[in-house]
C-alpha cells in the first residue's frame, strides 16, 4: 500500500495499448516496473486500492473469452475502478449496429477506459479513432495481444531475471496467433533471440521479416532454448485443412519430454491458455511444477493489466 | 444546331493516328469533327469565325475507362448516371464500360434497355453496359450473348467475380465465339482468395489480416489462356495485379496469343504500403501489391503486355467503409482521378505521355470495336482538353462522385482537365 503511494507519476508515449509495435522499449520498461508493484499487493490479503476510484472501464469483449475478461475485471476492481463488461457475442452488434456505432453509444457513457477484445484485426485502432478515453487491446484477430506479451515477458524476468539474451522458441499455430505476434515484436524488443517452430501451413507469410528463425523441426527448433512457448491450435479459426490430423501435429509438434530434452535442462514451459491437452501439449509436461509456469502466467496477468490500466488511465 | 467551333493553338495528342503536333481542331455544326492537326490554323480560317485559343494546352481524344461501377440500378445511393457522368466529364472520360453488378445484375436484354434509357437521359457520357457471363453472376448458367450483344451490349464479364468452374468457362469461351462477344475476366480463384483482405506478404502477416496470394490470379489466367489455345475468341483479363501475371501474359503474348490484359490505375501508383493503419479506401481488388509488383505492372505497360488502364470506379457510401478492414466494402471511387494520377507516372518519367493516353483511348476503343477514343475525321467530336502541369490536391469533399472513397486524398498531383466536350458540345469547364 504504502508503496504504491508513494509513486511518482510516469508517463507513457502513447495513448492508447494498441500493439507492442506502437510501444518503445522505455514504455515497456514502464510498464513492467509498475507490474512489478502490484504483484505484491495480489498476494497481500487486502488486494483492493483506490488509485482508479471513480474512474469507469468498460470489458468489450466481441468475442468469448475467460481469462483475459476475468484478469481485465479483476485488474480494474482491485484498482478502485467501477467496471462494467459487455459481452457482445450476443447483443448489439447481431442487430444490426456497427463498430463505430457501438463505440460512439458506450462514449456518450464518459468511461475512462475501454478494453476490447475483437475477432477482426485493427478493431482496436478502429475504436480509439472515435473514442476521448484510452483504448486497450485486448486481443484483436490475428494480429496483436500486447498485455499477454508482456505478461509473459514479466513471468520471464520473474524466473530469469531478464529477457535479454534468452533463446525463446514460440511454437504451434503462428498463423493464426495474435500472441505469437505480440511475444516476437516484444521478446525482440527486449534483446532475446526468437525461433518460431512450426509447420509449413501455420506460418505466415514472410515471418522472417520480423526477426525471427524458422523450424520446421520441434527438435532443432527447441535446441538450446531457455524458454519454449507453446501456442493454442486455434481450431476455430481454421477454414480448411491445414493439418491431416491432430494426432500428426501431435506427433511432430506437440511438446513431449522426449522434444523437450532439446531445450536447455532449465527451461520453462509456457502456454497462453486455454491448452489442448494432448494436442499441443504433453499433459504431464503442463502440469510439471519444476518447468511449466502457465498458472504463474496467469498470476501476473492481473498485475500486468493493472500496471496498463493505471498507466494509460492516467495519460488521457 | 450547334455553332461550328474551331479549337486553335493546341497541342493535338491522337496515338490512333499517331498525331503529336501543333494545330486546332473544327467541330462542325452537328457535333463531328471536320478537320484535325497542324493545318488547323488561324491563318486558314474564316477572319470572321469566334476561334478558342487553347495557348498550347493538349486536346486528346475523350478517355475510355472500360471498368466503372454506377450504381444504379440497386445502389443508386451509391452513384447514379448524373453523378457519375460529372465526375466522368471532370476527368476528362466521355465514355465508359458499367459493370453488371447492379441490382438486380445486368443479364438479360430487358435490363438493357433499362440502361440505355438511363443513360441517355441522365448522364452525357457514353454509356457501354456489359453483361454478365453467367446468369446472376453467379457461375453456372451462361447468358444470352448473341441476344444480349445485339441489344447493345459491349462486353460479357461477372465483374467482381470470376468464374470459378472450368468446365463452363471453356463452354463459354467456345460458345461465345459464335456472336464474336467480348468476354472480360476477373482473374481471382475464389478458393485461393477466400477471406483475403490484402497482398499476402510481410504487411499482411503484421497486420493480422488474412492474405491474398498472387497464385490466386495467375491460376485464373493460365487457366483461360490455356483454353484460349483450344477457344478462340475475344478475351480480354479486366486488370492484373502482380509481377508473376505480368511475365505470363508477356510470355503468351510474345507466343503469338491474341488476347488483352488491363490494370487498374491504382495498382499502378499505390502499393500495400499505402494501406497503413488499416486504411478502407485502400481495400481492393485485386489488392494493391508489392512495389517490385507496381514496378513490373509499368514495365507491362511499356512493353504492350498491358493493353488498358482503368479507374476500376467503385463507389461507396461511408458507411460500407466505416467497419473493420475485414467488414468494410472492397473498392475505391477513382474515375475523376484516373487522369491526373496516370499523368504523375508520365511526371516521374515511368511512363511515356503517349502511351499513357494510348491506354485510355485508342487501346480500349480497339478491344471494344467503338468509333470512339481518336480525332477521326467524322467521328463524334468527344474531346478533352488538359493542362498537364497544373498542380492541385486531391480533396474528398470536391470530388463530383456521389461516394467520397478516393484512395489518394491529400495527394498532390500535376495535370487537370480544363475542358471535356461530348458530340461538339462544351459539357464541362473548369472554373
Amino acid at each position: 500500500m504504502a508503496i504504491i503511494k508513494k509513486l511518482k507519476a510516469v508517463k507513457i508515449n502513447q495513448n492508447h495499448l494498441l500493439g507492442i509495435q506502437d510501444l518503445s522499449i522505455s514504455d515497456v520498461n514502464k510498464i513492467l516496473d509498475e507490474s512489478k508493484k502490484f504483484i505484491k499487493l495480489n498476494k497481500s490479503s487486502s488486494k483492493k486500492i483506490n488509485l482508479l476510484r471513480g474512474k469507469t472501464q468498460i470489458n468489450l469483449f466481441f468475442e468469448p473469452s475467460t481469462r483475459t475478461q476475468s484478469s481485465f475485471e479483476l485488474a480494474g476492481k482491485r484498482l478502485g475502478a467501477d467496471v462494467m463488461s459487455m459481452n457482445i457475442v450476443n447483443s448489439a452488434i447481431k442487430k444490426g449496429e456497427t463498430l463505430i456505432d457501438t463505440a460512439m453509444t458506450l462514449n456518450a457513457m464518459h468511461p475512462d477506459i475501454i478494453v476490447i477484445r475483437h475477432q477482426d484485426s485493427g478493431a482496436p485502432n478502429l475504436l480509439s479513432q472515435k473514442v476521448n478515453c484510452a483504448v486497450i487491446n485486448a486481443g484483436d484477430g490475428r494480429r496483436e495481444h500486447p498485455t499477454q506479451a508482456l505478461l509473459d515477458a514479466l513471468t520471464i524476468i520473474n524466473r530469469r531475471g531478464k529477457v535479454e539474451g534468452l533463446k525463446i522458441a514460440i511454437c504451434g499455430d503462428i498463423l493464426h496467433s495474435r500472441v505469437a505476434r505480440s511475444n516476437i515484436y516484444l521478446m525482440n524488443m527486449l534483446g532475446a533471440e526468437v525461433n518460431v517452430v512450426a509447420p509449413k501451413t501455420l506460418l505466415p507469410h514472410s515471418i522472417e521479416r520480423l526477426g525471427v528463425n524458422v523450424y520446421h523441426n520441434m527438435k532443432k527448433g527447441l535446441d538450446n532454448c531457455d524458454i519454449v512457448m507453446m501456442l493454442r491450435l486455434q481450431n476455430e479459426r481454421m477454414q480448411g485443412s491445414f493439418l491431416p490430423s491432430a494426432r500428426e501435429y501431435y506427433e511432430y509438434f506437440g511438446l513431449t519430454p522426449d522434444k523437450l530434452a532439446s531445450a536447455k535442462k532449465e527451461a520453462l514451459i509456457m502456454h497462453p491458455g486455454p491448452m489442448n491437452r494432448g494436442v499441443e501439449i504433453d499433459t504431464t509436461l503442463a502440469d510439471d511444477i519444476n518447468r511449466s509456469v502457465i498458472r504463474e502466467q496467469v498470476e501476473l496477468g492481473v498485475a500486468v493489466r493493472m500496471a496498463c490500466l493505471k498507466l494509460f488511465c492516467k495519460n488521457i | 444546331m450547334m455553332k461550328k467551333k474551331y479549337l486553335i493553338n493546341a497541342r493535338i495528342i491522337d496515338p490512333k493516328n499517331k498525331i503529336d503536333e501543333l494545330g486546332g481542331i473544327i467541330i462542325d455544326e452537328k457535333g463531328y469533327i471536320e478537320s484535325v492537326g497542324k493545318k488547323v490554323k488561324k491563318e486558314n480560317l474564316p477572319t470572321e469565325s469566334e476561334k478558342i485559343d487553347l495557348k498550347n494546352k493538349i486536346i486528346i481524344p475523350g478517355l475510355i475507362d472500360m471498368r466503372v461501377f454506377v450504381g444504379e440500378p440497386g445502389y443508386e445511393y451509391k452513384e447514379n448516371f448524373r453523378t457519375l457522368s460529372n465526375a466522368a466529364l471532370s476527368g476528362g472520360v466521355t465514355s465508359v464500360v458499367s459493370m453488371p453488378n447492379t441490382l438486380p445484375v445486368i443479364d438479360n436484354v430487358s435490363m438493357v434497355d433499362f440502361l440505355k434509357r438511363r443513360g441517355r437521359d441522365k448522364s452525357k457520357i457514353n454509356i457501354f453496359p456489359a453483361a454478365t457471363l453467367t446468369k446472376n453472376a453467379d457461375g453456372i448458367q451462361m447468358t444470352e450473348f448473341g441476344l444480349l450483344k445485339s441489344k447493345g451490349i459491349a462486353a460479357f464479364t461477372d465483374g467482381i467475380r470470376t468464374v470459378q468452374n472450368p468446365q463452363l468457362m471453356s463452354r463459354i469461351m467456345n460458345f461465345a465465339s459464335q456472336s464474336e462477344s467480348l468476354i472480360m475476366q476477373h482473374a481471382e480463384d475464389n478458393i485461393l482468395s477466400n477471406g483475403g483482405q490484402i497482398n499476402d506478404g510481410e504487411i499482411s502477416t503484421r497486420l493480422g489480416l488474412q492474405g491474398i496470394p498472387s497464385l490466386a490470379e495467375r491460376i485464373i489466367v493460365e487457366r483461360d489462356l490455356a483454353f484460349l489455345e483450344e477457344y478462340i475468341c475475344r478475351y480480354h483479363i479486366s486488370q492484373i495485379s502482380s509481377k508473376k501475371t505480368v511475365e505470363i501474359i508477356r510470355k503468351a503474348k510474345n507466343e503469338g496469343k491474341i488476347f488483352t490484359a488491363g490494370v487498374s490505375i491504382n495498382n499502378l501508383s499505390l502499393n500495400e504500403n499505402d494501406i497503413g493503419d488499416f486504411k478502407t479506401f485502400l481495400k481492393l481488388s485485386p489488392p494493391l501489391r508489392t512495389e517490385n509488383d507496381r514496378q513490373s505492372l509499368i514495365e507491362g505497360v511499356n512493353d504492350g503486355s498491358i493493353d488498358v488502364i482503368v479507374s476500376d470506379h467503385k463507389p461507396e457510401d461511408e458507411e460500407s467503409k466505416r467497419l473493420t478492414f475485414s467488414q468494410a466494402a472492397t473498392g475505391a471511387a477513382g474515375i475523376e482521378t484516373l487522369l491526373p494520377l496516370a499523368l504523375e507516372l508520365f511526371h516521374n518519367g515511368s511512363i511515356k505521355l503517349e502511351k499513357i493516353i494510348a491506354t485510355m483511348t485508342s487501346n480500349p476503343s480497339k478491344i471494344l470495336g467503338i468509333k470512339k477514343g481518336n480525332l477521326d475525321v467524322g467521328n463524334e467530336a468527344d474531346i478533352c482538353i488538359l493542362d498537364i502541369n497544373k498542380p492541385w490536391i486531391v480533396k474528398q469533399n470536391e470530388l463530383k462522385s456521389k461516394s467520397k472513397n478516393t484512395p489518394i486524398e491529400n495527394r498532390k498531383l500535376q495535370g487537370q482537365v480544363l475542358k471535356t466536350f461530348v458530340k461538339g458540345e462544351l459539357v464541362f469547364e473548369r472554373n
